[in-house]
């Protein structure tokens, strides 16, 4: 079985929400990211995705556009992210990886390459942001030999037909983007996203992740309510460029937010398992 | 003259039905190159407006309409002009200018940009955004937004609002807001970028009017089609004037909008040559240049698979030319297909012998050419005099070059 599935299954039996946190790896500079990653799962943090830099990230508001330039600055490219997941995996063997992040630098390398060495390296799936279902096919066979999981986005303006679309071709679990627009924006609709949730589980059996506008423990807890996994990235990042000028201070802040967060979760789901 | 409603009556199934030349395919692919490759959240906005766009461009009611604005507010056909003293100079094949330049805001870009306001109209859209480069784009935009009463943003990189002050004004003028974008190079694919999110974010009531071949599906169709108006008018202008087809076809090429609209009209004309020139700044061999199709290789950028700049990373690389409008580092998918398939050529041509033809076509004919347009006509003035006298080339004229007095006198060391 692999890494997502186990974690989805022990979590479900557990009856807990998952938490994952998005950083752009490379930002404020390469050697943060690993160190980070470890005190992300210490603080709770139940998979981690890590954002690959790409010069344009239509997807992406402010904070995690600056987060990419610092991290392109510093000479931050895919393969770096690779060597730092195969670092990364050399103590932790059971944290699932996904890599998010935009077509081009994947094409350049070749599909296939990548996708050999993001297995080798240990990173378990990988969201394209910019690669529907619909442009996915070749992707997806280069990918799924080497055990990668290929997971998708599902919007607000995702229609019954798309959802049953990516349905058929995701695998891990899907992404909910829970409101409108880039990374970083807007308000939580939380009765939108419930009822949207609801829609997607008729027609997807796999876990489904919310994120986009959660911002602390109260949104957090909240979504917590509704999905199987909690997805953090904009106020994560946030958090790292306050602290860019002193990054050895980075990982405690970061960890010292998760905490807060995987502590609300964790009341949430203690409510649910109640219900 | 045929009327547009007339020729755009049964735009592209018909057409190609004809011809044989059938591209996108269904799914807006032009060979391996195009597609749709953006975030969810736009696929379905996407699909609507695929529908909008097959549905009216079949309609012969929103075809009259588009034929009325071209005609009364554009001010089409636009003539095709024999440049011959300038011809007489190059001593070779006569040259002929389509003179998009004399449409309304001075541009090709309008042609587009009426027909894009008509389907946000149908499609019950408020609010009109737009990217631009040089600021034309981002005029016809805010041009036809005021004329419709419709709220419009032209999202532009800070570099082009500093180089590009008169047209910046214009946009004002008519009442758009212009949001300067400080994010990656602040040219062209910035200001895409910033328009891509602006659109995922107000998508209920917003139309984004692209304002070139480029972007996801059904974008590279849809604005060849508003554009091909171009080649149709030069192609029967053509017919009239001499009998026969013209040797050659040329335009500038940057994302491709002006090009594609001329060429796009010859494309089973098997013996006219189509030649699209590309910036090549300070020369392919010094990197400085914006010339993906001519040193570039494929890649995805932008919602679609085309030629790019970009470096061993697949980051998208700067670009350089002395024109803001070919400033950027893709060009549409189409243009990629006609050459992988052959059927076009691409060339580049230096900031230098741009400037140069600037000069040479104003001071010949009385006629100011955009910097851009001033590409297509440098290589004109090397490949005319290779070949006969009898032989011809249009070439599009695709703008004027008002908008770029202070970047020539610059360039020429002259304050203002």
């Amino acid at each position: 079985m692999s890494r997502i599935d186990g974690l989805f299954q022990r979590l479900r039996g557990e009856g807990r929400t998952a938490l994952i946190p998005f950083v752009t790896a490379g930002d404020p500079s390469p050697d943060v990211t690993v160190p980070l990653m470890h005190r992300m799962v210490a603080a709770g943090a139940d998979l981690i995705e890590l954002g690959v830099p790409f010069s344009d990230p239509i997807a992406d508001g402010p904070v995690i556009q600056r987060a990419t330039e610092r991290a392109l600055a510093a000479g931050v490219h895919l393969r770096d992210v690779l060597d730092m997941v195969r670092t990364f995996r050399a103590e932790n063997a059971t944290t699932p990886v996904v890599l998010m992040g935009y077509l081009n630098p994947i094409e350049i390398m070749g599909a296939e390459t990548f996708a050999a060495d993001a297995a080798a390296a240990g990173v378990d799936g990988t969201l394209v942001v910019d690669v529907p279902p619909e442009e996915a096919a070749e992707l997806a066979g280069l990918l799924r030999p080497y055990g990668l999981d290929l997971v998708y986005l599902l919007a607000p303006t995702s229609d019954a037909e798309r959802i049953a679309r990516i349905g058929g071709v995701a695998s891990g679990f899907v992404y909910y983007v829970a409101v409108k627009g880039v990374t970083g924006a807007g308000n939580l609709d939380i009765d939108g996203v419930g009822a949207k949730l609801a829609e997607i589980r008729a027609r997807i059996p796999l876990p489904v992740g919310v994120g986009f506008g959660i911002k602390d423990g109260d949104s957090a807890a909240r979504v917590a309510a509704v999905a199987d996994a909690v997805i953090v990235g904009s106020a994560i990042v946030e958090r790292i460029e306050a602290l860019m000028d002193e990054p050895g201070a980075i990982p405690d802040a970061v960890a010292g937010f998760l905490g807060g967060l995987r502590q609300a979760i964790d009341q949430a789901d203690q409510h649910k398992v109640l219900a | 003259m045929a009327t547009v409603a007339d020729e755009m009556q049964q735009p592209v199934a018909a057409e190609a039905a004809q011809t044989g030349y059938h591209y996108p395919d269904a799914s807006g692919h032009f060979g391996r190159f195009g597609g749709r490759f953006v975030p969810e959240t736009l696929m379905h906005p996407l699909a609507e407006l695929t529908d909008a766009y097959e549905r009216y461009l079949a309609d012969p009611a929103f075809l009259a309409e588009l034929d009325n604005d071209l005609r009364d507010y554009v001010g089409r056909p636009s003539p095709l002009y024999h440049a011959e003293r300038w011809s007489r100079e190059l001593g070779g094949a006569q040259i002929f200018l389509k003179r998009e330049d004399l449409n309304h805001t001075g541009a090709h870009k309008v042609n587009n940009t009426v027909g894009q306001a008509l389907l946000a109209k149908r499609m019950g859209k408020t609010r009109i955004i737009a990217e631009t480069g040089a600021g034309q784009h981002g005029v016809a935009s805010a041009t036809v937004a005021a004329r419709m009463g419709l709220e419009c943003v032209v999202y532009m990189g800070e570099v082009d609002v500093a180089r590009q002050r008169a047209n910046v004004y214009r946009m004002r003028l008519l009442g758009a807001r212009v949001v300067s974008v400080k994010s990656g190079s602040r040219t062209l694919k910035d200001a895409l970028n910033e328009a891509m999110r602006d659109w995922v974010t107000n998508v209920d009531n917003t139309f984004y009017i692209i304002g070139t071949v480029a972007g996801p599906h059904p974008y590279p169709a849809m604005v060849r089609d508003f554009q091909a108006v171009i080649g149709r008018e030069s192609r029967t202008q053509m017919l009239e004037r001499s009998g026969r087809l013209p040797d050659v076809v040329m335009a500038c090429v940057g994302g491709g909008s002006n090009a594609i609209g001329l060429f796009h009209p010859f494309i089973d004309d098997a013996d006219v040559r189509m030649i699209g020139v590309e910036a090549g700044g300070e020369g392919l061999a010094t990197g400085h240049h914006a010339a993906p199709l001519c040193a570039g290789k494929p890649g995805v950028l932008h919602g679609n698979r085309t030629y790019l700049m970009e470096d061993e990373h697949g980051q998208i690389a700067a670009t350089h030319s002395i024109s803001a409008g070919l400033d950027y580092p893709g060009v549409g998918p189409e243009h990629a297909w006609l050459k992988d398939s052959g059927r076009a050529e691409y060339v580049a041509v230096s900031d230098d012998e741009a400037l140069a033809a600037f000069h040479g076509l104003t001071r010949t004919e009385g006629i100011m050419p955009a910097l851009e347009t001033s590409h297509a006509l440098a290589y004109a003035a090397k490949l005319a005099p290779t070949m006969r006298r009898d032989q011809t080339i249009v070439v599009n004229l695709s703008g004027r070059g008002d908008k770029d007095m202070d970047t020539v006198a610059q360039l020429d060391g002259i304050e203002l």
